[in-house]
């Protein structure tokens, strides 16, 4: 009897040591934006040499992130494009609880073109960049780009438009961006990770994108800031909503979201390409970090809140390294308002 | 053991129990399926049979359950769009949420017909070589060639496809068509190098190695009985290797029928290159999309129900093609091997 006692004493003890252990090492995961990866395998990394929390990430696809988080396989998705209302419905339905978007991150996309009589710095504005991408402008001398460029060389030379054949974020944000410029283009294409394109050629990864532009005088196409610094390519100066040209980098990005802070939605589903501000680069958006908004499992409410308060503020100073814009301060004080929301089985955290 | 008389009556019992046991169990065992087990003292055989008839049986459940599911998540798109989906040209994930598969179905037989018009004469040629003609010592390094062409990962192709095949087509081939037959409908539109033509030759590249082995190994087949009897009679040589090719003509049919499965189902090498547009064109110069490209493109950022569930019907049209073909292929292949016995 006696030594029944002992075993299950030394049973409790040793399952509370086990317990206290699992505490100390909680493991996140989460699943989504291949376009995020970059950035959050760094951020993993140095967070989990800080705190040793342990995040691992499968970079899936935004539309897989969405799906894993709403069935609750993984503990955050990630996303380039917001839930539609239909997507939030149905998390709401499935996990009882609403979800949050948190902006984690910017990135902008750079027009870049093969024009060498053109050289650095072509000029565009919206209204005619829709156009290329319907079709309607079909010659590099057309009048409309050629009265855009005073004293650029445009050859008579057919262009070639370039997009991304998979969906991916970036031509999220630049749809979103065509949508908002051409009302013909909201009408007839539309805003997605991948659309009905009505021209043009097809290239995978936007290693394909700027491979098929390099190789091929008179093409234009769109590609993520950071591989078009990488590459040394040319791309456009973009006429922005208050009628300057701006060129695309980190600071003029953080300006487009500093732009939008001002009259941001509650939920921070903001898309915010050709946003409002002097240097604001119109085609920028956030990539985003979802979570539920009340987490069962405390441990991992609590980690994933301390982890995401400090992604969004000295998580930050990584970004331009790797070629994402940093969130500017307005919007980082949005982010910690909506990370205090989350609670764990209705308590605060 | 010995049963020496001197036992004792308790003993001798109990060994006629033993032995009237035995019997009866025999007995038992004369008819039905233990009997055939262990009458036949193969039971090592029985084993073998029942166990690759469970793996044959799990690997056709397999193909079942495949379908099966592919059905049960495309349901959605199916009772949307019913046979639509087959005839209808716009594929729209953004704005309409309509989705046909008319171009992709017709980008993918195409593409795969314009490399067998392509591989075919040169993958027969390379096999009546190899079987009929090829002298010994120039037959084995041949064939291992051709056949180590099957071995390239496809991703290889496409990149080549990118940075040879593509450039190639735009510079020197495209604009000598466009100059030679400028009416012809086959050869409109801006030379770029990307599209239906790049598909079909890189897909004529990859399927040559299966066509030409497979035929090399059936104008084998053929036997050599054959052959004698014609020279025999004093046909000359083309005319003993066109007696041969009449008479493996379905084997080789077959062949062929595998070989536009593999190109059909390629996805990797001809996504690089066709362009990736869903539209029908005459036009060879035009971009085209195939249903395997267009699953690895838009798969995972597919976000509503909607999309999701028509990609997964195009992966079951996609699949229920292929089985057809192979399933026409392995009927030819067996009606030539049914002949020559």
């Amino acid at each position: 009897m006696k030594m029944k006692m002992f075993y299950i004493t030394m049973f409790a003890l040793l399952m509370g040591a086990f317990s206290i252990n699992s505490n100390a090492q909680v493991k996140l995961t989460g699943a989504g934006s291949t376009f995020d990866y970059p950035i959050f395998s760094k951020w993993f990394d140095v967070y989990n040499k800080m705190t040793g929390v342990q995040i691992n990430y499968a970079s899936i696809g935004s539309g897989g992130g969405i799906q894993q988080v709403t069935v609750g396989t993984v503990d955050f998705g990630a996303s380039d494009a917001p839930l539609t209302e239909e997507q939030m419905k149905t998390f709401n339905e499935k996990r009882g609880t609403e979800i949050i978007h948190i902006p984690i991150i910017m990135g902008g996309v750079a027009i870049t073109y093969n024009l060498p009589s053109v050289g650095q710095g072509l000029k565009l504005d919206g209204a005619a960049l829709a156009d290329i991408y319907l079709g309607k402008i079909t010659k590099w001398n057309d009048p409309r780009i050629v009265k855009l460029n005073p004293g650029k060389n445009l050859p008579n030379k057919a262009i070639l438009v370039a997009h991304r054949s998979e969906g991916s974020g970036t031509s999220f944000i630049f749809t979103s961006y065509l949508s908002k410029v051409s009302p013909e283009w909201a009408k007839k294409v539309g805003n997605s990770t991948s659309v009905n394109w009505p021209v043009g050629l097809g290239a995978k990864g936007t290693e394909g994108v700027a491979g098929l532009i390099a190789q091929t005088q008179g093409a234009i196409g769109y590609i993520e800031l950071a591989y078009a610094k990488q590459n040394n390519l040319p791309y456009c100066l973009m006429k922005n909503k208050d009628g300057n040209f701006v060129d695309v980098n980190f600071n003029t990005v953080s300006d487009a979201a500093a732009g939008a802070a001002k009259n941001m939605p509650k939920d921070l589903r903001a898309v915010i390409t050709n946003a409002d501000g002097k240097n604001s680069y119109p085609i920028s958006g956030f990539s985003w970090i979802v979570v539920p908004k009340d987490i069962k499992d405390y441990s991992h409410a609590a980690a994933l809140v301390k982890f995401l308060k400090w992604a969004v503020t000295k998580g930050q100073a990584d970004a331009t390294s790797l070629y994402y814009a940093p969130l500017p301060k307005q919007v980082q004080k949005l982010d910690l308002e909506k990370i205090n929301l989350i609670t764990s089985n209705g308590k605060k955290l | 053991m010995l049963n020496s008389p001197g036992e004792s009556l308790k003993e001798r019992e109990s060994f006629e129990k033993i032995q009237s046991y035995f019997k009866k169990s025999k007995e038992k065992k004369t008819s039905g399926f233990l009997n055939k087990i262990l009458g036949n003292n193969n039971l090592g055989d029985i084993i073998f049979e029942r166990l690759t008839l469970l793996f044959a049986v799990l690997v056709f459940s397999l193909v079942i359950f495949m379908g099966w599911e592919m059905y049960s998540h495309s349901v959605l798109s199916i009772k949307q769009f019913g046979l639509n989906f087959l005839v209808n040209s716009t594929w729209d994930p953004a704005i309409t949420q309509v989705f046909g598969a008319l171009p992709m179905i017709f980008g993918t037989i195409v593409s795969s017909l314009i490399g067998l018009i392509i591989a075919v004469p040169l993958g027969l040629s390379v096999a009546v070589f190899l079987s009929e003609l090829a002298p010994a010592w120039l037959e084995k390094p041949l064939s291992f060639l051709t056949e180590l062409l099957a071995g390239i990962p496809s991703v290889i192709y496409g990149l080549w496809g990118i940075f040879v095949l593509v450039p190639w087509l735009r510079d020197v081939v495209e604009p000598f068509l466009q100059n030679e037959f400028p009416n012809s409908p086959f050869f409109q539109g801006a030379p770029y190098g990307y599209g239906m033509l790049a598909a079909g030759l890189i897909l004529s590249i990859m399927v040559l190695p299966i066509i030409s082995s497979i035929s090399r190994d059936i104008l084998k087949s053929v036997p050599d009985a054959q052959r004698e009897a014609a020279y025999a009679l004093g046909a000359t040589r083309w005319e003993v290797t066109k007696i041969v090719l009449s008479n493996a003509r379905s084997g080789l049919l077959g062949a062929i029928m595998l070989g536009f499965g593999r190109a059909i189902g390629e996805t990797m090498a001809v996504t690089m290159v066709i362009g990736n547009r869903a539209g029908i064109s005459a036009s060879l110069f035009d971009p085209s999309y195939t249903m395997a490209s267009v699953l690895a493109n838009e798969f995972t950022e597919a976000t509503t129900d909607l999309y999701l569930n028509a990609l997964i019907e195009l992966a079951l049209v996609l699949f229920i093609i292929t089985i057809l073909i192979n399933m026409l292929a392995h009927l030819l292949v067996w009606s030539t091997e049914r002949k020559w016995k």
